[in-house]
């Protein structure tokens, strides 16, 4: 068995030296490869806050061993923009007053852009539904809402 | 003059706008530092080992087994605590680590640190415990009975006897019961201990609510001063009253202190609901007397609070929940008896509402119950009882804050109501109370509407100083703003820059880091930290312009009284020589560094006397709440469908986090409603995850309509009263009350439904006809 494997995360190659074979991708991001953006909040599955995509899929990277992401690009919330860049959707977080502690807020910006592209005009329903396996404790959801919807609106506007 | 408060059109990013928050840019970005994200390389993990009874003797403890495996570096227990061997919020009664004995599930008993969270792991499962297990006590009445009291609180107020004596007096009463809730925060409990390279003291980053007051706690079990423990804020993951107790600071110290080397502490979700106090769970009798023409002219009332183990802050909430007895509603007599008891269940303390939560679906149920019996709108019945500035309360001390109670109710009354039928307009099975599952039928599916309303203190009470300490510096155009206060997401980062903007006519406010390293701000609870940070930030500002008025005056020959701040810029506001002197304050502090510390306090209370009188509170903040639910009362399932609110705020610094709060403080209340409880069978927690413990969902949620009602509160330094708390008190009732009207339409008798969380068997239970 080789000592490291190799994982592509926001599209560069990183190898992952001496895990043990049961770690989850979520720690394998945080604790070994240093991002530490997806957060672990529940560990089971339940909560979204460490969503990250595997091979385009919206995935809990709890219930993920790191492992079995081989071959397959990984992307986090570090790798949706350059620092101090956001993106629209994670603009209209800050804006929409969608971000409180902030902690599910990683995992809700990854599952709103995974909604986005898509279903690029999403009702509120949808939003609720594609959005009701990340649990928020602070807002009450009603903003963040409001940003996902504020994103549908300009991105139609301009076309995009 | 110098003392007026120009607020010139609002400009941007001061007080009454919605700036950014600072940290909201680095929190969408991932790159936000909560405490679970400090570490780094060579940092160990530690892990602690708890009781698996809720009532044990301790017969030996054997770590040798431990120690034995690879990557352990430290197994710590009682014997390894060089200073004080307890600790606690009011009473310092719950061990470090467990000795002889142990008194409820997930107690402490010992600490490790090893190289991997998954040694560590191992490391506790093979330290050996031998237990003589004992009988637990677990029923609150038997608790009571046997003397097992943190508190006991009577209040005796006006003339009873003579008001229940009246003629045509209607009286109604009921038992009610309010489940364990838990914070459920997102940002697990996680610390990072660093000790001082001589091994003399430590740093801890830690997710807390109150800095100051963990130091204390923590230094005296370090056996170390407290200059010798440094706390910095580690980035918080929400704590509505679940952080303010001491969880794994003393144990991560004390390993990083043992080893000479930093050790990181994380919480998994399972131990979080063993490792932090919840929301007592309650039992409240309440008789409630009126006239025929619906005037509350008695209320008795009975409160048990099982507070679980250990004291916490057991006898503040029973406070709190006596002293609600009556709800936002005059009453002019009253027989109130309180206990909160000493159990094996999970300790309970701190969580969003403290004790008002409990009282409040108490005392609406039973408004609801008086409004039937009088044959009264219970929206008449509230606005006919609802308590005005100057009334005295049955403890009392006169309601002096500013108290739009009856505005609450009829701007909460005239919101609109959903649009949508039953189900909606496009059949999508979501709308229907059991969602997706198509178990509900439109056809047996029923919407009832139900009122709550509610009065909330805001800051400590019972003579307790909750000061709090601001140091801001003025220098070149740039103020930086020092404070302890906990930023747990409510956002007070961003309510200190506006304040700062505003008084001192800057647009940059820096903020320096939240640590110890400045007086105690208090606790981020009791919807405090606006009123009590906030105006010790703005004393803090106002004494640096003071300053920069003085400097300016002298050096235009202008009397400082005369100036103030219109915008960015200082003016001579003097009767003859108005706009005369207009210069920027940027242009003013150029080379120039003011500087100055404040405390804010506010006013002094006093403890309960015997009889349950005394100026105990600070101050209130009011709201009242409107439910829209839709139940199958076959199935006994419930989907809310809106929430109206009209919310007491004094006046709304930041309009968009009083939304904020608003919206979240109801998801929490529709939490305690229908699904979140804590459920432990024979002092066993039996659904420690979120799998088995429910949170709302954004399907959960229904949409909030919002009335933000302003009054300027006088006492208030800026005029703004707390807002965390109050949204998510009576909206719990407000739901249980909707459902009862819809079992009502159904046909059957919702008379039994006197529970939070009501449960599906609840609604299914109620009899026909």
């Amino acid at each position: 068995m080789p000592e490291f494997f190799t994982l592509n995360v926001n599209g560069v190659d990183r190898e992952v030296q001496d895990a043990w074979l049961g770690e989850s991708l979520l720690y394998v991001l945080r604790e070994r490869l240093g991002l530490v953006a997806a957060k672990g909040a529940c560990e089971q599955g339940e909560c979204g806050s460490c969503s990250v995509e595997v091979g385009g899929e919206l995935v809990c990277s709890c219930l993920v061993l790191a492992a079995s992401a081989v071959g397959q690009p990984v992307r986090t919330v570090e790798g949706l923009a350059e620092p101090a860049a956001p993106t629209d959707v994670q603009q209209a977080f800050v804006d929409a007053g969608a971000v409180q502690c902030g902690f599910c807020t990683p995992g809700l910006v990854m599952a709103s852009h995974h909604l986005l592209d898509t279903n690029p005009e999403p009702t509120e329903m949808e939003i609720r539904e594609a959005l009701s396996g990340n649990i928020c404790r602070c807002t009450g959801y009603g903003r963040i809402i409001e940003a996902v919807q504020q994103v549908a609106v300009s991105r139609g506007a301009s076309g995009g | 003059m110098a003392d007026t408060l120009t607020i010139t059109g609002n400009r941007h990013g001061t007080l009454g706008t919605s700036p950014r928050r600072p940290d909201g840019v680095a929190k969408v970005q991932g790159s936000f530092e909560f405490s679970s994200d400090l570490g780094g390389d060579g940092v160990l993990w530690g892990a602690t080992l708890r009781s698996p009874h809720p009532h044990a003797r301790i017969v030996s403890i054997d770590v040798g087994p431990a120690w034995r495996i690879d990557g352990v570096a430290a197994v710590i227990t009682a014997d390894d605590v060089p200073g004080h061997p307890t600790y606690g919020l009011i009473e310092d009664d719950q061990p470090v680590f467990a000795t002889d004995v142990v008194n409820y599930v997930g107690q402490p008993i010992a600490a490790v640190a090893a190289d991997h969270p998954e040694t560590a792991r191992r490391a506790l499962a093979a330290i050996a415990v031998d237990y003589e297990v004992l009988n637990p006590l677990i029923d609150a009445e038997a608790a009571l009975a046997a003397g097992s009291v943190f508190r006991h609180q009577r209040i005796v107020y006006g003339e009873p006897d003579a008001a229940a004596a009246m003629p045509g007096v209607v009286a109604v009463e009921a038992t009610y019961e309010i489940g364990m809730q838990d914070q459920a925060f997102l940002g697990l409990e996680a610390a990072l201990a660093v000790p001082d390279s001589g091994g003399g003291g430590v740093e801890l980053y830690v997710a807390t609510q109150w800095l100051h007051e963990d130091r204390k706690q923590i230094a005296a079990c370090l056996g170390l001063a407290e200059e010798q423990v440094r706390l910095v804020l580690g980035g918080v993951g929400g704590a509505f009253g679940a952080r303010e107790d001491i969880s794994l600071q003393v144990h991560c110290c004390l390993l990083a202190l043992r080893l000479g080397r930093p050790v990181k502490m994380h919480y998994s979700r399972h131990e979080s609901f063993l490792g932090h106090v919840h929301r007592h769970p309650a039992n409240i009798w309440m008789k409630h007397w009126a006239t025929p023409d619906g005037d509350i002219v008695r209320i008795d009332a009975r409160f048990v609070l099982d507070g679980g183990a250990y004291a916490s802050t057991s006898e503040a909430v029973l406070l709190n929940a006596i002293t609600h007895t009556q709800g936002p509603y005059r009453c002019p007599s009253a027989v109130v008896d309180g206990y909160a008891v000493r159990t094996n269940h999970l300790p309970c303390g701190a969580m969003r509402g403290f004790g008002v939560v409990q009282a409040c679906y108490a005392h609406e149920s039973q408004m609801d119950l008086l409004a039937e019996a009088l044959g009264i709108d219970p929206v008449e019945l509230r606005l006919r009882n609802a308590i005005r500035t100057g009334d005295e309360l049955i403890h009392g001390q006169v309601m002096d804050s500013v108290a739009p109670v009856e505005r609450c109710i009829r701007e909460t009354v005239a919101l609109p109501f959903p649009d949508e039928p039953v189900g909606g307009h496009d059949g999508d099975p979501l709308r229907l109370p059991g969602g997706a599952g198509r178990t509900a039928d439109t056809q047996h599916v029923y919407r009832g509407i139900g009122y709550g309303v509610s009065m909330k203190n805001l800051m400590y009470s019972e003579g307790f100083d909750d000061y709090s300490t601001a140091r801001v510096r003025l220098a070149d155009g740039v103020a930086a703003v020092k404070f302890a206060t906990a930023e747990v997401g409510q956002g007070f980062v961003m309510l200190a820059q506006q304040i700062a903007r505003t008084v001192l006519g800057v647009d940059e406010v820096v903020l320096d880091r939240i640590d110890t390293d400045v007086g105690s701000a208090g606790s981020t609870s009791a919807s405090r930290q606006t009123w009590m940070s906030g105006g010790a930030v703005e004393a803090a500002c106002r004494a640096v312009r003071e300053r920069l008025f003085e400097h300016v005056g002298a050096a235009h020959g202008i009397d400082p009284l005369r100036l103030a701040i219109d915008g960015t810029d200082i003016v001579d506001l003097g009767v003859d020589t108005p706009g005369e002197l207009r210069i920027s304050v940027v242009e003013a502090t150029a080379g120039l560094v003011f500087d100055e510390t404040l405390e804010y306090h506010h006013r002094p209370t006093e403890r309960l006397d015997h009889n349950g009188q005394g100026n105990c509170h600070t101050a209130w903040a009011f709201v009242a709440h409107r439910a829209v639910v839709d139940v199958d009362p076959d199935l006994g399932l419930v989907k809310v469908v809106q929430v109206a609110t009209a919310q007491d705020v004094g006046v709304a610094l930041n309009p968009l986090s009083v939304v904020g709060q608003i919206e979240g403080g109801i998801a929490q209340g529709l939490g305690l409603a229908v699904m979140e409880e804590i459920v432990q069978i024979d002092g066993r927690i039996r659904n420690a995850s979120f799998t088995d413990y429910l949170l709302p969902t954004m399907l959960d949620m229904p949409p909030v309509v919002a009335s933000i009602v302003e009054e300027y509160e006088p006492q208030a330094p800026l005029g703004a009263k707390g807002v965390g708390e109050p949204p998510c008190i009576s909206v719990t009732p407000a739901i249980a009350a909707a459902i009862r009207d819809a079992v009502r339409q159904a046909g059957r008798d919702p008379s039994t439904l006197n529970r939070v969380p009501v449960r599906p068997t609840d609604i299914v239970a109620c009899p026909h006809g």
